[in-house]
């Protein structure tokens, strides 16, 4: 078993550290955990974020924490973090919660912990096969001339774009005008329902450009590119006369956005350490699509990817440990 | 018996004769439709008034969770004292089913208790089933079982069961007392039939917010939503059977000396009790459909398993996981069946005579326990063996969706141009002004006048509160799929009707149809039509059917076989006796059928919101995302309404027809 020697071998000197330090030390560097409250983390129902809170989840508990994993809605969850039912959700992506933490936020009662460091991307997205009968892509000026390859009897003549639910916001009915599209925008209800139609279409080889987003598994396993919109500022979004058209705003592509962890305010006066240490938090893009590839693609589960990133990364994740 | 001309002759017709009435309307409907165009008030609900209840709703629910004291407590304090003394017996069950328990001995070690394995339960429910049912329940019982444990189910399985076990009598006892106190008192029962309309129809996403508020986040929660939309039915089958009680029994009892309690818990409820098992039938059916909303806000188990699966468009894994919950609906179904009908048998015909039922359970849960305590290898079972057919059902998909596209793509392109898209923009057009008085007038020839008023109310109330747009994109939903399902319903209710092996097959179907997460065909149905309005369609008709199939299968099956034999003595050919003779007779069963279908179609709303629509379930939907509280009881509200408004026309034409078929 020379895997789980090696795991002692480099455990172990951190472990009999960690005691010497608590030995000479005992009331600064074994300041937590300050109390024995679990500390209740959401489930949302997509992979991601499941990942990055039990990842989280495991460098609480090794710090001592007792940590409890309630499964809840992405948005029903506010009203838990509000209260204090909830103590974090790990993940509320600025491109589709932010009203939401801003409302609660506003309440008072909740906060944000900084950022995960993961960079949601969202954007008019196609997959690879659609470029052999339109070849201007990515290039968004190159989509009117195929427009009615994405037509359906319902959008005809214009093309039908899938868009993300309405209360993902995204401004896409303004960015078609903007732009002078001939798209019409329709909206998926949810992210299963957007995805299923996605995966439909590429089952069958058939034109579809939809609203995708990363990091996500189907980016990962499906190939395909993001429209290329001209880059989106602030000034797009606010100035009409930036941008290829003159006369409107959101003429441009969608905003990267951040995706933050979100708690109970009350919660900082209880676990002070734990509420630092998730500030301290951040995974890029790419190891955490490393990971849901490993997941969603492979079939691995998650605890077990899970375990093998934080055995793998310790250094990194020893860092957001608060050391006084 | 023709129907024009019964019509004229038995219709409450007051003063104005009745063609005048319906020419009358209509010239007033045509009338309001051309002035629509110039006068804005007539077209635009928003031009007259838009009531701000939503804002005034938003405050109210503010104020009970923040401001509202008792002196000594808060009603916060209240609910969630409440929430917690739920929380115990349901900490109870999920530790003795899924969790196990770890007792501290003092110092470091701690003795570990592992939940009950799944061999104990396995033995325990099959002896019972026997008992209870004979081989058939058995059969039954071992095969769901096994199910639950060869596809790897059962630890989810065993967590929604015991939010099941707690919520299912905690529904059953609260709906009875509600029952029992409107038996006894008019006022009580006058005040609380629509609430408990409201409570069946207003969507449960609607009222999500203040639950979450009231009693906290997590497994309680859940369950006591579930409570609110399964208790109505076990309340009004209470009501119903208490008055049913006949008059002599009362009068036995009353002579008897009975005192009110006794009257109560010795006359009334044990004669009772046959018609109670249907509303504790409802309650565990109603629990079941709510498993996989409960799991959004915390309650896990086989919904989160159904959730998680569809997000990753793992249609098998969802699919494996829906067919868990239906077993589990059905077998407590039969189970509660068998158990009353084994009560009533008399104790001479019963199983296991001799053995005390309790003490054997007791034994086989104990003595496996046991074993598997000292053998903790037997109690997981091993991985290895777990069966999976989700690539199959993946790969079904996917060779429906390659090779069949092309046809689905033109039915539905076909139905989307001749027939929906005419119906949606049609009902966009009609003025509000214009469906209000109809409402009212169609009213009033049904019911008289205050239903006329009622039903134009409620109407307005819609447009007022600024939904009307989105309300009536529902009615062109939901109308279209109620008739479809209706047409399909009747048809395989009346096959279903012709034998007793029909029937069954019928039966079960439709349970399972019913009992099978909505979310499991959502995904599927999305990949082969796209989203849109046609999706939603066939969501809510493959939902909606089973109302429709039971109650005609039902109302056929119980015409008396004497005016059968007559219609057949005075010569009636096959068809004839269908049009002429059964299904006339069967209509009222039929209708309420018909208005069970509706109700169905409007409770889908929310969930086709998922697919993507643009109606009153999308607001409430979009209200639950923003916690707009206000907003998504007032959108409810009007879904609320709108099957309320059908409810009444339908009752109110249904009685008229059993008067005039002199039917009881």
């Amino acid at each position: 078993m020379p895997n789980s020697d090696r795991l002692k071998c480099t455990r172990s000197p951190l472990a009999a550290s960690l005691a010497v330090l608590a030995l000479a030390m005992p009331a600064v560097a074994q300041d937590y955990p300050e109390s024995d409250r679990p500390i209740r983390m959401t489930i949302n129902d997509w992979t991601g974020q499941e990942l990055t809170t039990r990842l989280m989840g495991g460098v609480l508990e090794e710090m001592g924490y007792t940590v409890e994993y309630v499964q809840a809605d992405y948005l029903a969850q506010f009203t838990g973090l509000e209260s204090g039912d909830l103590t974090v959700g790990m993940e509320i992506w600025e491109t589709t919660g932010k009203d939401a933490l801003e409302a609660a936020v506003e309440t008072g009662n909740v906060v944000a912990l900084g950022e995960t460091g993961m960079e949601a991307i969202e954007e008019w997205w196609y997959p690879t096969y659609v470029k052999e009968e339109c070849p201007g892509l990515p290039d968004w000026e190159a989509l009117n001339e195929c427009a009615e390859m994405f037509a359906s009897p319902m959008t005809s003549p214009n093309g039908r774009y899938l868009g993300g639910p309405v209360t993902w916001g995204g401004f896409d009915e303004e960015r078609v005008e903007a732009l002078g599209l001939d798209f019409d925008v329709v909206h998926a209800g949810t992210d299963a329902a957007l995805m299923a139609e996605v995966r439909s279409a590429i089952q069958r080889e058939e034109p579809i450009i939809a609203w995708v987003y990363a990091p996500h598994w189907a980016p990962i396993q499906y190939d395909g590119e993001w429209v290329e919109f001209p880059e989106y500022t602030d000034a797009c979004y606010e100035d009409p006369s930036w941008g290829p058209n003159p006369d409107m705003t959101h003429d441009c592509g969608k905003p990267r956005g951040w995706i933050k962890p979100a708690a109970w305010a009350g919660g900082r006066d209880v676990w002070p350490a734990a509420y630092t240490a998730i500030e301290n938090f951040t995974i890029d893009n790419e190891q955490m699509g490393r990971l849901i590839g490993q997941v969603d693609v492979d079939g691995m589960p998650i605890q077990a990817a899970v375990d093998q990133w934080l055995q793998e990364n310790e250094d990194t994740w020893q860092s957001w440990i608060p050391q006084n | 018996m023709s129907l024009t001309d019964s019509d004229t002759r038995t219709l409450p017709t007051g003063i104005a004769p009745i063609r005048i009435v319906w020419v009358a309307t209509l010239a007033a409907l045509v009338l309001l439709w051309m002035l629509a165009q110039n006068v804005e008030w007539i077209a635009d609900p928003e031009s007259v008034v838009t009531i701000p209840l939503a804002g005034w709703i938003s405050d109210a629910v503010k104020w009970l969770a923040n401001d509202l004291t008792f002196g000594l407590f808060t009603f916060k304090d209240l609910t969630r004292a409440l929430a917690w003394l739920l929380e115990i017996p349901l900490t109870v069950f999920i530790t003795l089913l899924s969790s196990g328990a770890e007792i501290p001995l003092g110092g470091e070690s701690s003795l570990t208790l592992p939940p009950i394995p799944w061999f104990s339960i396995l033995l325990a429910v099959t002896w019972l089933c026997w008992v209870w049912g004979g081989r058939r329940l058995l059969l039954l019982a071992a095969a769901s079982l096994v199910y639950l444990v060869v596809f790897g189910q059962w630890e989810s399985a065993m967590v929604t069961l015991s939010s099941i076990l707690v919520a299912v009598p905690v529904g059953v006892a609260g709906g009875m007392a509600l029952g029992i106190w409107a038996y006894r008192s008019e006022r009580v029962s006058r005040g609380l039939t629509p609430v408990l309309d409201l409570m069946q129809t207003v969507p449960i996403f609607a009222y999500l917010v203040p639950v979450l508020v009231l009693f906290g986040f997590g497994p309680v929660s859940a369950m006591i939503a579930t409570v609110i939309y399964a208790m109505p039915p076990m309340v009004r089958v209470t009501m119903m059977a208490l008055r049913g009680v006949s008059p002599e029994l009362l009068e036995f009892g009353r002579m008897a000396g009975c005192t009110r309690r006794q009257m109560l818990w010795r006359i009334l409820l044990p004669s009772a009790r046959p018609s109670l098992m249907i509303g504790v039938n409802q309650v565990i059916m109603l629990s079941l459909n709510m498993v996989i909303i409960a799991s959004m806000i915390g309650a896990g188990g086989l919904g989160y398993d159904v959730l998680a699966s569809l997000r990753r468009l793992e249609i098998g894994d969802g699919l494996q996981a829906g067919l868990a919950i239906t077993l589990l609906a059905i077998l407590i179904d039969r189970m509660s069946q068998a158990y009353i009908a084994y009560r009533e048998s008399p104790t001479a015909t019963r199983r296991a005579q001799g053995v005390n039922n309790w003490a054997m359970i007791g034994g086989l849960v104990l003595v496996s326990y046991v074993v598997g305590f000292v053998f903790p290898s037997l109690s997981t079972y091993p991985e290895a063996l777990t069966l999976d057919t989700s690539p199959f059902w993946d790969e079904l998909v996917r060779l429906i969706n390659v090779h069949l596209y092309t046809y689905l793509d033109a039915v539905k392109n076909t139905l989307l141009i001749y027939l929906l898209v005419p119906v949606k923009r049609f009902m966009l057009d009609v003025p509000w002004l214009a469906v209000t008085l109809l409402l009212g007038v169609v009213g009033w020839r049904l019911g008289g006048l205050r239903m006329a008023l009622v039903v134009a109310a409620m109407a307005a109330f819609i447009a007022l509160t600024g939904n009307w747009q989105k309300a009536m994109v529902s009615v062109y939903l939901c109308g279209i799929s109620v008739i479809i399902a209706s047409l399909i319903g009747i048809g395989w209710g009346l096959i279903a009707a012709r034998s007793e092996r029909a029937y069954k097959i019928a039966v079960t179907s439709v349970d399972t149809l019913q009992t099978l997460p909505s979310f499991v065909y959502l995904i599927p149905v999305v990949m082969l039509f796209q989203v849109g309005d046609f999706s939603a369609m066939i969501a809510i008709v493959l939902y909606a059917l089973a109302p429709a199939v039971r109650y005609t299968a039902h109302g056929l099956r119980r015409i008396p076989s004497e005016t059968l034999e007559a219609g057949r003595m005075s010569g009636c050919r096959p068809r004839q006796m269908l049009w002429r003779v059964r299904l006339p007779l069967a209509l009222p069963e039929i209708a309420l059928g018909v208005n069970q279908t509706i109700m169905m179609a409007l409770s889908m709303l929310v969930i086709t919101a998922l697919v993507g629509t643009s109606d009153l379930g999308q607001e409430v939907y979009i209200a639950l995302t923003r916690s707009s509280v206000g907003h998504g009881i007032v959108a409810g509200v009007c879904v609320a309404f709108i099957g309320m408004i059908a409810d009444r026309l339908i009752t109110a034409w249904v009685a008229r027809r059993k008067k005039q078929f002199r039917i009881n």
